[in-house]
């Protein structure tokens, strides 16, 4: 994994993936330094989001299978397991309060994917 | 007493009854004060379910009926002794002594001693072959006989009895009497019309009834050789089970000087508190309300007041309903109320129908507002509506016969759901009251089950108020005016029918134009599977081109269904069930190459377990190359068509199912629709390949095939219904084309064919109208929409084995396409492996 600049003190941009791996309005994984990380086109909005690939519920490394979607204005992505959903902007799991995931900073340059992790 | 002390009960007794109170108290006590608890049991194990005793000639194990393991006890401090009994009690020094000896203090004593068997003094009762029906050792005892007998009998119509008799059945033995001293059977829950009826279904199972018999003597020498009638006659049987009745255990409560009454029992007052005030008695042994309760069901109440009272609260033993349904050998048999109440304290109406084996009487009070009490045989499924409505003291509709026989043309009978008062209990598990759910239905917009569950926790218990609750949401709604539209989601503000159409007419192939012509936002998980479904039931083009791989339910996406740690499973068609061995081979080629579990599927094919999903292309490489297609397991579509080997082996088939079945497979495989079809193919009126449970359903007759639709398996199994008879192949075929498309045009997303013909409104003859009779002119347009379908068949899996694109996507990490994810494990189980469990 190449590491191309840091932003802020703590924020290192890892080069993920090429923009033609991650489907259209899906989700695809990523290996960052071991973590397992879901990148998600969001192309229906010209949006890209990242998130832990584990769903908490039962701790499956699902959520870049999973399909990807609004409620209201808040984009989300459902688990193929058991449909938790999870906002991509915050994490915060939308149909369980009692789950979270981590969301990640994405940039895209030159048809290349970057991962912002702390 | 001193409160700073850890107070000590002791409970006599380790059946249900007993049992149940030492579960509550331990419940009770996580908020409240401490009580230590010992437990004395007279048998060698821990409490069991005796009333689902039978089920241990059915295959369950003493384990299966155990309350909780002796584990249980320990784990929450609970003295537990064993084949123990207590033989006295020194109520002045507050002490019980066991069988062993053991001397026990006690603050507080619950004697839960039950019953046990009634034998009634007849000459020969002690004779080898006569045994009783209570305890798991009883049964053992009755098995092991039952090895040399043929002949069996039980003294005893009443429930017990009946249960004896069946398990006399399921023993192999080659006669079973009931004998009977009442004119009827279950002289307690029925009455004599009721009892015929039940006689009847009970004959036909192979059951000899015989009714207002007295045992004069069992005859025999050390054995029993026969039974000897009072009227003269006798009976030749090789054993006898005695269930006559229950005896309450008041010996030690006796012995120790405590009221009981003259007929047996444990005298307490509504408090379930003895003579003694620091004694309880509970369950089978007690006499409260001059009465013993002898259901389970009371008992459990009693061990809640007296756990409740140890704890403080004020809790009281009201008169118990005895209102009871059971199903017995298969047969429904019910009783509420008063169900014995006759003319002229009441007027009593009463149906009967002899060949369908039911019977159903209710007594209505004399002025015709309230119903008092019934009797249901055969088909009790109006029992939970009647039972509300007598405990309710609900206000009848001018014709009360409408309760039994339902509404016969006309205005609805006013005595549904709707007509139940507020206060009436639904949910008698968590108590809820029908304003409570209708105020959530109506004010709070809980419209499905599910919502209502969370919400008011209905329909969490025992389930069974799931129909009148699903009764009450239509109820509210109606009553609101509400025009029930099930509109997709907040996405597309159209039903799947209404969708279906808009997009045909528009010829919309993708999801972006679906959502952009006729929704709003970005699509959820409920509307883009549900369009996904429509795009393929029209067009019938790859489910994972032109963008339409993200808008499918991960299984879909994957051609493979997602199992317990993400891995997928495979599962080739086989059509018909039939393969060759070469095929055989290659299955356990792949399965041995890739390490996978491998299990017979309930459709007749072979599942293959714990893929990897960068597998999947490879897997399946190899067997589109041996000759194999996908089987849709993972799909909305046609899964299996299961089928009996029919008339080329079986020496009763009468036509050729095999074939039959091949050929329905082959031509509906791949055709997706709003939720998963399965089918069978039956070669005689045996029906062993079940058809009649499945969405459409094909039996062979002499003269050619009957044709059934809407059944289904699943939690809540229906069977299938009559739509053709004797009707040659071309036109099964033509019928099922027009059935199966009328179904994919006009179903609610996720509807099972049972379901879609539950709602129809006219339901099956309304089908039949438009299938057979063609009454709406489309049928020629469902047939070629079919058969559209059926030309444009591809296998997915061999478009995506061919497709480098397509296979790039079954990779776990984009990034290290050739790495696995590395978090999937495995257990061994069997000599194969398993999902490790979930947390």
């Amino acid at each position: 994994m190449e590491t191309l600049f840091a932003e802020k003190e703590e924020l290192t941009w890892y080069l993920a993936c090429r923009v033609e791996d991650v489907p259209a309005d899906g989700g695809a994984c990523v290996l960052i330094n071991g973590h397992q990380i879901a990148i998600y086109n969001f192309a229906r909005r010209g949006e890209w989001y990242a998130t832990d690939n584990e769903c908490p519920h039962r701790q499956q490394m699902a959520l870049s299978r999973g399909m990807i979607g609004s409620q209201g204005d808040e984009p989300k992505v459902a688990c193929p397991f058991h449909k938790k959903t999870f906002s991509l902007q915050t994490g915060q799991c939308l149909n369980d309060d009692g789950y979270q995931i981590m969301t990640f900073p994405v940039k895209v340059t030159d048809g290349m994917v970057y991962i912002g992790v702390e | 007493m001193n409160t700073n002390e850890v107070m000590h009960v002791v409970v006599v007794g380790n059946g249900m009854v007993g049992y149940k109170f030492c579960e509550k108290l331990v419940a009770k006590q996580k908020n409240g004060p401490r009580f230590r608890l010992t437990v004395f049991g007279e048998e060698p194990r821990v409490a069991y379910d005796r009333v689902h005793l039978s089920a241990y000639f059915d295959g369950k194990t003493a384990e299966d009926l155990t309350m909780a393991p002796e584990s249980w006890y320990a784990e929450n401090d609970i003295q537990l002794y064993l084949t123990d009994p207590v033989v006295d009690i020194d109520r002045e020094r507050k002490e019980v002594r066991s069988h062993h000896g053991m001397v026990v203090p006690y603050d507080y004593l619950v004697l839960a001693t039950g019953s046990g068997a009634f034998v009634p003094p007849i000459a020969g009762v002690e004779k080898d072959g006569v045994f009783v029906y209570r305890t798991i050792e009883d049964l053992d005892l009755i098995q092991s006989y039952a090895k040399r007998a043929r002949k069996g009998a039980v003294m005893g119509g009443g429930l017990l009895g009946l249960e004896a008799a069946k398990a006399l059945l399921d023993l192999g033995l080659e006669t079973a009497h009931v004998i009977e001293f009442a004119p009827r059977l279950m002289p307690r829950q029925i009455d004599d019309a009721g009892s015929g009826i039940l006689q009847r279904q009970l004959e036909a199972l192979g059951l000899n009834i015989h009714l207002s018999k007295s045992t004069q003597e069992i005859t025999g020498d050390d054995t029993i050789k026969g039974i000897q009638f009072a009227d003269g006659s006798s009976l030749e049987v090789d054993m006898l089970i005695i269930s006559a009745g229950i005896r309450p255990r008041d010996e030690l409560a006796k012995s120790t000087g405590l009221d009981t009454h003259t007929r047996g029992g444990i005298v307490v007052d509504n408090f379930l508190q003895t003579s003694d005030p620091a004694v309880f008695a509970i369950g089978e042994c007690a006499v409260v309300h001059h009465m013993i309760y002898g259901l389970v069901a009371p008992g459990y109440e009693m061990a809640e007041v007296v756990a409740a009272r140890l704890m403080g609260e004020q809790k009281e033993f009201k008169p118990y309903d005895m209102s009871t349904k059971l199903k017995l050998i298969g047969v429904d048999v019910a009783s509420f109320g008063d169900p014995f109440i006759a003319e002229p304290s009441c007027r009593t109406i009463a149906y009967e129908n002899k060949a369908k084996g039911v019977y159903k009487r209710i007594n209505i009070s004399a002025d015709g507002k309230t119903l008092l009490g019934g009797i249901l045989v055969g088909d009790a499924d109006q029992y939970n509506m009647l039972l509300q409505t007598c405990k309710n003291k609900t206000i009848l509709p001018p014709d009360p016969e409408d309760l039994i026989l339902g509404s016969r043309g006309g205005e609805e009978a006013g005595a549904g759901v709707m007509g139940l008062p507020d206060d009436a209990l639904i949910c008698s598990c968590e108590a809820i009251t029908k304003a409570m759910l209708c105020h959530e239905i109506g004010e709070k917009g809980h419209t499905t089950i599910d919502s209502l569950k969370k919400a008011t926790k209905a329909c969490t218990g025992c389930g069974g108020c799931t129909p009148l609750v699903k009764d009450l949401i239509q109820g509210v709604q109606k009553q609101q005016g509400h025009y029930v539209r099930n509109v997709l989601c907040e996405h597309i503000d159209y039903t799947r029918q209404e969708l279906l159409d808009l997009v045909k007419m528009n010829s919309l192939k993708t999801f972006d134009d679906v959502l952009d012509t006729f929704g709003k936002g970005d699509g959820c998980e409920v509307c883009k599977p549900a369009v996904a479904s429509i795009l393929a039931s029209l067009w019938n083009e790859n489910i994972l081109e032109k963008g339409r791989a993200t808008i499918q339910d991960s299984n879909d996406r994957f051609l493979a269904n997602i199992q317990k740690g993400g891995t997928y499973s495979v599962v080739p068609r086989i059509p018909g069930g039939e393969i060759t061995p070469d095929k055989l081979i290659v299955i356990g080629q792949v399965a041995k190459k890739y390490g996978l579990y491998t299990k017979i599927t309930g459709g007749q094919r072979i599942d293959l377990f714990g893929a990897h999903v960068g597998d999947l292309p490879l897997i399946w490489e190899e067997l589109i190359n041996a000759g194999f297609e996908s089987g849709h397991a993972y799909g909305k579509s046609l899964r299996t068509v299961k089928s009996c080997v029919g008339s080329t082996w079986c020496r009763f088939g009468v036509q050729d199912s095999v074939s039959f079945a091949i050929e329905v497979e082959d031509r509906y495989k791949g055709v997706r629709s709003p939720h998963k079809i399965k089918s069978g193919v039956s070669g005689c009126i045996r029906e062993c390949a079940e058809a009649q449970s499945k969405d459409f359903g094909i039996i062979a007759t002499e003269k050619g095939w009957n044709l059934y639709v809407g059944g289904n398996g699943g939690s809540k199994p229906q069977h299938a219904q009559l739509l053709a008879s004797d009707v040659d192949k071309e036109t099964c075929i033509r019928y099922i084309d027009r059935f199966l498309m009328f179904y994919i045009k006009t179903a609610d997303p996720l509807t099972r064919t049972a379901t879609w013909m539950n709602k129809m409104e006219g339901g099956m003859t309304y089908l039949k109208a438009v299938v057979v009779d063609d009454v709406l002119g489309i049928a020629d347009d469902l047939e070629r929409e079919m058969q559209l379908l059926v030309d444009t068949f591809k296998c997915e899996w061999k478009e995506v084995v061919d497709n480098p694109e397509l296979r790039k996507r079954f990779a776990h990490f984009v990034n290290v396409p050739e790495q696995k994810d590395p978090t999937v494990e495995f257990e061994s189980l069997r000599e194969m492996k398993r999902a490790k469990e979930w947390k």
